[in-house]
């Protein structure tokens, strides 16, 4: 650095305005400012999970066994198709962003419309698979028991204990079921949540009364496995049972740790409104690049900017993607 | 606006694109090939891969290292980065990864012993 006074005429080209940082224009400053301090709230969320997730090293559930659903194959499982398939709707979705980007460089305002108008569709995709997702996690297939003190038991087949039955097939009909507590009932206007469809009664019989039926429990042994306990230690925890989970709530939830639902609700929650609130820029800017407010403008910075943002909110999605299920 | 200041050359130069249209469909191909090997990988899970190493399995380094590659790609291409000087490049990278590692370090590190303490504590979860 050089130690001599700056002379008048270099100190009024510094101070006099028209200079650009780094080389970049304000707006586009301002934006990687905004996906800095975005990325470290996102990474703070992520780092939050793995925090939960090491603090439960040998119990949390394992997303190959809860997200593995696809669309028109009920029952089959099919781990991890359904995200990798979300995956690449995302990508491409940016690459069609790419590409109007470079088309607005080259001021070819139908390019941008085209790419502009891909890139919204893929980012409603994108949003209407992940709401998918949320439906088939809260609703849930199987259903569990859950104990006092938080563990989750699944049921499955003793001969082949990577077959799980449903809660539907297993509790038997008990008559006489108590009813949902409403509002309008009793005193002092209080409520409670949706009952689950079998009392913890029926299933509890339901599974004495099954012989070839055994408990898996949450805990993983050294390969990575759910423990699946014999007939005999099974009878004697399910005297433990105190709920019955169906879906996934932010209290309970059928697959596991409770912490995990709340995660997957807020990390999964958080992106999905990047991306919602992505598509509504982008359409927005979609309509000023129709009505040729850019052309006028004489440059298409704006969609560069929305660009990076849209971009950013993929670069999110990948290590969502990796720490949610695939690690 | 700015027509031939991009750079064209991805894998420090290993790869030279004509134009920045077909850069961005070489790096989508790219992305394309790391995410499925990390699909295909996540599926198939290689029993060789399912070693501990550094505290947790070979395949969960892999899957990291190649997020990270997928990462690079996406901020360097689509977002522009490598046209950018090399001080905007610093100013956000360097922050990143300061602040990510060292709330990654510390919080796991924290959560690895909050699992030993209630494993090898007197008190039984399991009830």
């Amino acid at each position: 650095m050089s130690t001599t006074i700056s002379t008048n005429i270099e100190e009024e080209d510094l101070w006099g305005g028209g200079k650009q940082p780094f080389k970049a224009s304000y707006g586009k400053l301002m934006m990687w400012f905004f996906i800095v301090s975005d990325a470290l709230t996102f990474s703070g969320f992520l780092v939050a999970y793995g925090f939960s997730r090491f603090k439960n090293i040998d119990s949390w559930p394992i997303a190959d066994e809860v997200f593995n659903h696809f669309p028109f194959l009920h029952g089959v499982d099919a781990p991890m198709y359904y995200v990798a398939l979300m995956t690449f709707v995302l990508i491409f979705s940016s690459v069609t962003m790419v590409l109007a980007v470079d088309a607005g460089h080259h001021m070819q305002k139908e390019r941008v419309v085209f790419y502009m108008a891909l890139t919204i569709i893929g980012g409603a995709i994108f949003v209407g698979s992940q709401a998918w997702e949320w439906k088939n996690f809260i609703k849930g297939e199987y259903g569990a028991v859950e104990t006092n003190g938080g563990q989750i038991y699944q049921f499955v087949y003793e001969d082949n204990p990577k077959k799980r039955i449903g809660l539907e097939n297993l509790a038997l009909e008990i008559p006489g079921d108590r009813v949902q507590h409403e509002s309008k009932n009793g005193i002092w206007f209080r409520d409670e949540s949706t009952l689950p469809s079998f009392t913890l009664n029926e299933v509890v019989s339901g599974f004495k009364s099954n012989p070839n039926i055994v408990i898996k429990t949450e805990k993983i042994d050294e390969k990575g496995h759910k423990i699946i306990l014999s007939r005999e230690e099974s009878l004697e925890k399910i005297s433990q049972a105190k709920y019955v989970v169906e879906g996934a709530n932010l209290v309970r939830n059928e697959y596991g740790n409770r912490l995990f639902a709340d995660f997957f609700f807020f990390i999964t929650g958080f992106h999905g409104f990047h991306v919602l609130s992505g598509v509504v820029i982008n359409i927005i800017i979609f309509f000023n690049v129709l009505i040729g407010t850019y052309e006028r403008r004489g440059h298409y910075e704006m969609v560069e900017k929305v660009g990076l943002y849209w971009h950013f909110v993929d670069l999110v999605w990948v290590f969502v993607f990796t720490f949610f299920y695939l690690v | 606006m700015e027509n031939n200041t991009h750079k064209l050359e991805i894998f420090r130069g290993l790869l030279k694109f004509k134009s920045n249209q077909t850069k961005i469909w070489g790096v989508l191909i790219f992305l394309s090939i790391v995410t499925t090997i990390e699909v295909v990988l996540g599926i198939v899970k290689p029993e060789i891969l399912m070693n501990t190493f550094l505290s947790t399995k070979l395949i969960n380094w892999i899957f990291i290292i190649l997020t990270l590659v997928k990462a690079y790609y996406i901020a360097w291409d689509f977002m522009h980065l490598r046209d950018e000087t090399s001080g905007l490049q610093a100013s956000i990278v360097i922050t990143l990864i300061f602040l990510i590692a060292y709330l990654v370090f510390i919080i796991l590190v924290e959560g690895n012993y909050i699992y030993d303490v209630m494993y090898e504590g007197f008190v039984s979860w399991n009830f």
